[in-house]
């Protein structure tokens, strides 16, 4: 296992937090409470590899990517890239390290300048890290458009003269540019229609075979997710809730929104559409200005129990037993299968029939008062 | 029952850079308590034909005939028109931010739907029947949530409160378009889910436009797969899923990436759709399509039955027997295609091929991009 968390790893998360002030109050200003976007989460992306982050709306996937970017400072914690610690460095001192990691956005006609050509806008890597100019640059501009599938004469055009797939392709160009180690792709096709997000797919896919990209992948399709990525990790307001290797995610998830998640995503078959099990989540995702305390699941998951609404569950390798020796290190994204939960879900469990047994105080009461659902849980099993 | 009967139906928009042919000559059916599932890319038309029927394409010339019930939709006044839509047909939109008023209650906006068709109901009587219909599409503590304003309720609530309205006269037809697609995975299962409850409770008729095949195979019966404006495939669920005969209905499915093809590489659909002012000859999908052949360049392919039930319609050149995702089928499309593809359709298949990336550096077969490269060469 030594050698999962040695020299291959590139990006080390290390008990990342974020906070974003939220402020009220006319004219004086003041902090009134804290989104707590990600709060505490540590994961490793691996030399090469994809690690996929899935999550809903809100589940603080896309502040941990820019953190990990670099281009929003953490609130605590670290980030370590390529064995330096980007969390500490100064602007300028960051720049060169800028190089190392690029982004890819969600969508393509609001990320690219209309106002100026295909060329400029591949070219400003060259030109921001005064790499090549002139003829150099557009030569190595061109080159970069028949790698990710545009015709190279095209330079000269203005983005609105292209359709979603091959402005997405722009930006896909744009990323490559210095030939980074690390792309972030924040929902790269999720704007693209399924013909043209199967061409991206493949087209990101054979750039990481060609130059050896490390990808952190995020995308609310799981299916999509499932595609590209190594290792997994799923994120639930702020916090990492499950993560594994790909496959083993999707063919045995142990935590109950994993679960759920997996059962909601739609199927584009009507046989296996028909045949399973939908586990359907009462109520929406809780604020994470304030969110609930203990597990922060809890409100909405089929099978919390008392200690659930109590006690934050750690992330371990296997949950419901000690953990022991190095398995209490596991990071999400490495190769190991950790979950935090208190009663994760094994093999066969039927879900979609668990929530009939749980309290209606616990999957009902509003996430605003998390003590008091404890409270309401904790009377429930004195009563039964 | 067929409740909507909708015969051969254009419609076009004339814009300073030509005439858009949105929607060309569809025709479909919807019977009461069925669902009708509309699936096609972004520029298919699909959006445009539902819009049509309820008279909310202004400035567009439209030709053809949409029976609902006995009347015909395209022949009625703004003033008729405006009875039926919400009381007998009601629309459910793809961001209910944007289609609720923001300086509106939610109840207001509930009960003004229902007081606006029907004066003699009072404003109590419209009050209580908000907080009913709010309850029955699962909003918690409706009674108080009435009171609320749109920027209170979450997204997914937000389109509940869509629903009850859309609900609120008990129309025989909703037309959902494109409801779940700004919706988080598990919300949009709560929202399919509560669809499907009222429709099998109210016996309501359900036309679901979406480009995602997953809800398709969720929740259709029968589905119309369209293409630059036109139905390429229309068929029963099952066959579209397990037999498709149109070459766009498979590319569509075998692009998606699911658990079969997990790791492998896609089999995407080369080039985009076309534009629908300027549409190529022919078959309209033949551009992008793997098994061209002569026929396809120069002749426009009519929706004939495919399958001996009658019910599977495909708009495509390939022979009927050539249906399905099986090895055989495979064949014989092979077989069709490599008997009579001439050079013209090789020039084609070779064009689409290499910007798919296949052969990215032999970059002379760029024939259908002529005009493109002349303004390139200028700049």
């Amino acid at each position: 296992m030594a050698a999962e968390r040695g020299d291959d790893v590139l990006v080390r998360v290390e008990n990342v937090v974020k906070y974003f002030p939220v402020k009220a109050g006319g004219f004086i200003r003041h902090t009134v409470g804290h989104v707590h976007a990600v709060d505490d989460v540590s994961l490793v992306i691996e030399q090469g590899k994809t690690l996929g982050l899935v999550g809903e709306t809100g589940s603080g996937k896309s502040t941990l990517a820019r953190c990990v970017a670099g281009l929003i400072p953490v609130t605590k914690g670290k980030v370590i890239f390529n064995g330096t610690e980007i969390t500490k460095l100064s602007r300028s001192a960051m720049r060169p390290l800028r190089r190392e990691v690029q982004m890819i956005f969600q969508d393509p006609y609001s990320s690219l300048n209309p106002r100026r050509r295909v060329g400029a806008i591949i070219g400003d890597p060259f030109a921001i890290h005064k790499i090549a100019t002139g003829a150099e640059r557009k030569r190595k501009v061109q080159e970069l458009m028949e790698r990710v599938g545009l015709n190279p004469e095209h330079f000269n055009r203005f983005p609105a003269e292209f359709s979603g797939g091959q402005r997405q392709r722009i930006g896909v160009a744009r990323a490559l540019a210095l030939r980074p180690k690390l792309i972030i792709c924040d929902e790269p096709v999720s704007a693209l229609d399924v013909s043209i997000q199967a061409q991206i797919l493949n087209l990101l896919k054979d750039l990481q075979a060609e130059y050896g990209l490390s990808y952190l992948f995020i995308a609310h399709d799981l299916e999509v997710v499932r595609h590209v990525s190594n290792k997994v990790a799923v994120m639930y307001l702020g916090r990492v809730g499950e993560s594994a290797p790909a496959e083993d995610l999707y063919d045995k998830p142990r935590h109950p929104y994993t679960v759920a998640l997996l059962s909601a995503a739609p199927a584009a078959d009507p046989d296996t559409a028909a045949a399973r099990q939908r586990i359907i989540l009462v109520g929406d995702v809780p604020s994470p200005i304030d969110p609930p305390a203990g597990c922060r699941f809890h409100p909405r998951c089929p099978k919390a129990q008392e200690i659930c609404a109590r006690v934050e569950p750690a992330l371990v390798r296997d949950p419901g037993k000690e953990p022991e020796g190095e398995s209490a290190t596991d990071v999400p994204g490495g190769w190991a299968h950790v979950t935090a939960c208190h009663f994760p879900v094994v093999p066969g469990e039927n879900l979609a029939t668990a929530g009939a047994a749980v309290p209606a105080s616990i999957t009902a009461s509003p996430a605003k008062s998390p003590a008091k659902s404890a409270v309401n849980s904790a009377a429930k099993e004195e009563l039964s | 029952m067929t409740l909507l009967e909708v015969r051969d139906l254009n419609v076009s928009f004339p814009t300073a850079d030509g005439v858009v042919r949105a929607v060309r000559g569809v025709t479909f059916d919807v019977d009461s308590g069925q669902t009708l599932g509309v699936v096609g890319e972004s520029g298919s038309g699909k959006t445009v034909l539902t819009q049509t029927l309820l008279g909310l394409t202004p400035g567009a010339e439209v030709t053809g005939t949409a029976v609902f019930e006995g009347t015909d939709l395209l022949e009625l006044s703004d003033d008729e028109m405006r009875q039926v839509r919400g009381e007998q047909i009601s629309v459910i939109f793809q961001d209910p931010l944007t289609s609720l008023h923001p300086l509106y209650r939610i109840g207001w906006q509930i009960g003004e739907m229902i007081r606006s068709h029907d004066k003699s109901v009072s404003k109590k009587e419209a009050a209580a029947r908000s907080v009913e219909l709010l309850r029955m599409v699962g909003i918690p503590k409706p009674e108080t949530r009435v009171q609320d304003y749109p920027h209170q309720f979450s997204g997914g609530m937000r389109q509940r409160a869509m629903i009850a309205m859309a609900l609120a006269l008990e129309p025989k037809l909703i037309i959902a378009d494109e409801p779940t697609t700004a919706l988080d995975a598990t919300v949009q299962a709560q929202i399919l889910d509560l669809l499907l409850r009222l429709q099998q409770e109210l016996g309501t008729a359900l036309i679901m436009i979406t480009h995602d095949l997953g809800v398709i195979a969720d929740i259709a019966d029968e589905v119309m797969v369209m293409y630059a404006g036109r139905a390429a495939e229309q068929a029963p669920k099952r066959d579209i899923f397990y037999a498709p005969h149109h070459p766009y209905t498979k590319g569509l499915l075998e692009s998606i990436p699911s658990s079969k093809a997990a790791g492998g590489r896609l089999k995407p659909i080369p080039g985009s759709p076309p534009s629908l002012i300027n549409l190529p000859s022919g078959c309209k999908f033949h551009p992008r399509c793997g098994y061209v052949f002569d026929k396809c360049l120069a002749e426009e392919p009519v929706l004939h039955p495919v399958a001996e039930s009658g019910w599977h319609l495909s708009a495509c050149w390939l022979p009927a027997t050539a249906a399905g995702l099986s090895a055989a089928a495979e064949e014989l499309r092979e077989q069709v295609v490599m008997a009579e593809r001439g050079q013209e359709a090789a020039d084609v298949v070779a064009a689409a091929l290499a910007e798919l990336g296949v052969s990215a550096t032999e970059a002379d077969t760029t024939e259908t991009e002529t005009t493109s490269d002349n303004e390139g060469s200028v700049a």
